[in-house]
């Protein structure tokens, strides 16, 4: 199922600096999977090397913080929209 | 007369001490900061001139703002945050390094100030008030500093319109907190090339330390 994809800013040099991308996933994790396929570079960012989600990513499924849910267990259903948030600094 | 601190004189810092002084409300501002001017920074740290090159931000930051407006041109740091924030009845937070982000949530929490953080970086602009023990803190969202040296705006880029879009905000929303209705605990997003605002609201975190934390006696 097409769920939509936001990449933020600091990210869009590894998605042809796309701000959004559609992929298929029933999950965060399949959508991550996929994203990764498309993207390489990209899972490394998101994701730490044990698979987990970095401490300084969040990823909304629609308006709902996935940490509040399950995890990267977090079902999708299509149309759903996915929003990676990393930590930026700049402001001087 | 309520008593602002601006950590950082610079994209966001410039606005937001400009429009807080505007605003008309009795306050006074203390504006920190340890950087000079650079001639890159002209574009969008709209005090400085070219003849300011080369000096402290903070101090001609303050002198070109004039009324009731303090400086220190000293870094932010472990060793003078309780001084720097005393008698403040709000922080806001212009830096640029998650270090010392996250030292200003970790001394705001402790201290009991209401922090408002507020980033640009590309044409993506941020703003979160932050209530200490009542929204969320920036522990709460990221739970630490990425490793390593992170892009600044003098390295990825900054729009200049957003730097005055984002300082504004956080002057208006240190303004709800002076005046006592805050909106505090939603992350506010902007994108500058759109000028699309995406708001998500952030929930505490049971396990993070800002709700342990106690306020320090007032000296």
């Amino acid at each position: 199922m097409p769920i939509t994809v936001k990449i933020p800013a600091p990210l869009r040099p590894l998605t042809a600096n796309q701000s959004e991308v559609v992929v298929e996933g029933a999950t965060v994790q399949a959508a991550v999977d996929e994203l990764s396929r498309k993207f390489p570079g990209l899972k490394e960012r998101l994701l730490d090397d044990k698979g987990a989600l970095r401490r300084y990513v969040n990823l909304f499924r629609n308006d709902e913080d996935i940490r509040g849910g399950q995890g990267l267990a977090t079902a999708l259903r299509e149309g759903d929209r996915l929003t990676i948030v990393p930590a930026i600094a700049g402001g001087r | 007369m309520s008593r602002v601190v601006i950590l950082g004189a610079g994209g966001l810092g410039c606005p937001a001490a400009m429009a807080l002084l505007e605003s008309g409300a009795p306050l006074e501002i203390l504006l920190v900061d340890d950087d000079r001017v650079e001639r890159s920074n002209l574009s969008r740290q709209v005090l400085f001139r070219e003849q300011d090159v080369g000096q402290p931000k903070a101090s001609t930051a303050a002198r070109r703002l004039g009324g009731s407006t303090h400086f220190e041109n000293i870094r932010f740091s472990v060793s003078n945050a309780a001084t720097l924030l005393r008698g403040a009845d709000v922080v806001l937070d212009a830096t640029d390094n998650f270090e010392t982000r996250f030292l200003a949530n970790d001394a705001c929490i402790v201290a009991g100030l209401p922090l408002v953080h507020g980033a640009a970086l590309g044409w993506e602009g941020r703003l979160l008030t932050i209530l200490p023990r009542r929204t969320a803190c920036l522990r709460c969202f990221f739970e630490g500093p990425p490793p390593g040296a992170q892009p600044t705006c003098a390295e990825a880029g900054v729009a200049s319109p957003l730097c005055g879009l984002v300082g504004a905000a956080m002057a208006r929303a240190a303004l709800q907190v002076l005046e006592g209705a805050p909106a505090a605990g939603v992350l506010q997003r902007w994108d500058g090339r759109t000028g699309a605002a995406r708001p998500l609201a952030l929930q505490r975190d049971p396990s993070c330390a800002c709700g342990i934390l106690s306020p320090c006696p007032s000296p």
